[in-house]
């Protein structure tokens, strides 16, 4: 299994008596999209949170490229490699779009004790920052104050933001969220070219975008996973129906 | 040149003209007054980079600049004396330079501003604000109850200090070499400003999650902050010191804290040039109001009341509209 890029084992996480990720085991493989989905509450984003650090798991250990991050901090294993977009868009409002491409590209380089050279007369961030707004077609709005960006826009710019660390595994809290039909098709062709840079890890509420997209679905429920499979075998498998999907699956 | 930076420019040259007018006019206490501004904005361009650009409120500033202060004070006063610092293990003396005074001013409350915000930027918010005024009480007692250096009646210097080809005494020389690092320290700030430090710096207090999920330790950014900020103040402080040849645990006193962030929301919080025009605001307010009635601080507090619901950018706000991010 030499293609696997991050691997949880065995993580648990309680609050008090509830159990929010209770036995994760999951892995992301090369150029694969591999969904999470699972009903609200069923412990998505505290499993995100653990993965990238911002959450400590009461046990089990959370592998990049076969490393284990256990003590690792968020900053850290973001310049390991995990790049990350939020559930409800976190970016520098005051920055313009580039300014907040270029403090990925600059993330990414490190050495960010630099007190005397202008960063936004820097070639090599901007270029960096630039080409990763071309990727997400924000190019035009480079100069633009982020707090003006359309909410799909800064979707858009979370994305692009990812991208400049060029990451070895992105993880996705929900980038489809408050998306009308046509940003959510933009989202999904850009999610589709995006897993040959780095495999998605994807929460995901918007089930048509999940079964577009998925190469691998998981689903979690309670905080355990209950099922992981292709698309055509999750659709098939009635307990899943039973616990999560109902009668909301697509044709 | 964008509007801002006429109002800079303005700035700069009130300051400069107004003791210059004073100069022909041979009115040396107007002098004097520039001077203050010209430090007080110095100790409020400090306080800007951490309140400003960092978004930490601290209410213990005035630390700094006692610290800054006390340092001119002590090796003045060992100067004065001929007694040395300390003899063992080796020997420090007193000094009258002034390029070594600010040295070490810069370098002891550089120190004290690591050790103060080690510790305070744990924290965030309110509790931000009472940890540094709770540090900010503390040195201030310190002083007040430390005999060996005046205690609560401070320490008086005879002679101001020396700098290298200057004679210090005079008035408009002394005014210059203010106004010289004051523009030396504006240069300083505008380079971080737009450096990628300044980027890094600015976007941690408008997103922490952002800047740790690109990989940055927002932590240590507002600490490297907290202290060039400490430095700066602490500068102006040991000028200060110079320009009355006296201190006192007053320079130490939260409500010298307090008006280092008046000048800032006056002039603009985050702009370069907001401490500038807050601080030539108030030594005018304090100079006229102050002439009329003894409690001119009520007028000043109607200013602060006015700016804060009205013109939160201060008066560069007012008058050249939001910050136009720098490319």
């Amino acid at each position: 299994m030499t293609d696997v890029v991050l691997r949880t084992e065995k993580l648990f996480k309680s609050f008090g008596a509830l159990k929010a990720t209770n036995d994760v085991s999951l892995d992301l493989r090369k150029g694969e999209i591999h969904a999470l989905i699972g009903p609200n509450g069923a412990g998505k984003s505290t499993l995100i949170q653990q993965i990238t650090g911002h959450l400590a798991s009461d046990s089990g250990t959370v592998r990049l490229m076969n490393e284990d991050l256990s003590g690792v901090g968020p900053a850290e294993r973001a310049r390991k490699g995990l790049g990350r977009t939020f559930q409800i868009s976190s970016l520098a409002m005051e920055h313009t779009v580039l300014q907040n491409a270029v403090l990925g590209a600059l993330g990414k380089r490190g050495n960010v004790m630099s007190f005397f050279k202008p960063v936004m007369k820097d070639a090599q961030l901007v270029s960096a920052a630039k080409a990763a707004l071309v990727q997400v077609g924000l190019a035009e709005f480079a100069a633009i104050r982020t707090a003006d960006l359309s909410h799909g826009q800064r979707r858009q710019l979370e994305v692009a933001v990812a991208l400049t660390l060029k990451p070895k595994a992105f993880l996705m809290d929900e980038p489809m969220a408050g998306l009308g039909l046509e940003g959510a098709q933009q989202m999904i062709a850009l999610l589709t070219k995006l897993r040959k840079e780095a495999p998605i890890l994807l929460i995901e509420h918007d089930m048509d975008a999940v079964f577009a997209l998925a190469d691998r679905i998981s689903v979690l429920v309670y905080g355990e996973v209950i099922a992981t499979g292709t698309p055509e075998e999750i659709k098939v498998n009635p307990e899943i129906r039973r616990a999560y999907l109902g009668d909301e699956v697509p044709a | 040149m964008t509007r801002e930076t006429l109002i800079n420019v303005a700035a700069l040259a009130v300051l400069l003209a107004v003791p210059l007018w004073a100069l022909m006019a041979d009115e040396p206490f107007i002098i004097t007054l520039a001077t203050r501004a010209a430090i007080f904005a110095l100790a409020g361009v400090g306080l800007n980079l951490a309140l400003g650009s960092g978004g930490l409120v601290s209410l213990g500033h005035a630390v700094f600049f006692g610290i800054g202060g006390y340092a001119m004070g002590i090796l003045a006063s060992h100067a004065q004396s001929y007694e040395p610092i300390m003899e063992a293990p080796f020997l420090i003396e007193g000094t009258k330079s002034m390029p070594m005074i600010w040295l070490v001013a810069m370098v002891t409350s550089a120190l004290a501003a690591l050790a103060i915000g080690a510790l305070s930027l744990r924290t965030s918010g309110v509790y931000f604000i009472m940890i540094t005024l709770a540090f900010g009480q503390m040195i201030y007692y310190f002083a007040i109850s430390w005999p060996a250096y005046g205690g609560e009646d401070g320490l008086s210097i005879y002679v101001r200090n020396e700098f290298p080809g200057l004679n210090t005494l005079v008035p408009m020389q002394f005014f210059g070499l203010c106004f010289a690092i004051l523009c030396l320290a504006l240069l300083l700030m505008n380079a971080i400003h737009k450096s990628a430090f300044g980027l890094a710096l600015s976007a941690a207090r408008q997103n922490e999650t952002r800047v740790l999920s690109v990989g940055m330790k927002p932590y240590h950014l507002r600490l490297v902050a907290f202290v060039i900020s400490g430095a700066v103040t602490g500068l102006a402080g040991a000028l200060f010191a110079d320009l009355n040849r006296f201190v006192s645990p007053t320079m130490l006193s939260w409500q010298m804290s307090g008006e280092i962030i008046i000048f800032i929301i006056i002039g603009g919080v985050g702009r370069l040039f907001g401490p500038v025009i807050g601080a030539m605001i108030f030594i005018l307010l304090e100079h006229t109001l102050g002439g009329l009635s003894e409690f001119w601080h009520v007028y000043l507090g109607a200013l602060l009341l006015g700016i804060v619901l009205f013109a939160k950018g201060g008066v560069i706000g007012a008058f050249a509209g939001r910050e136009k991010a720098h490319d």
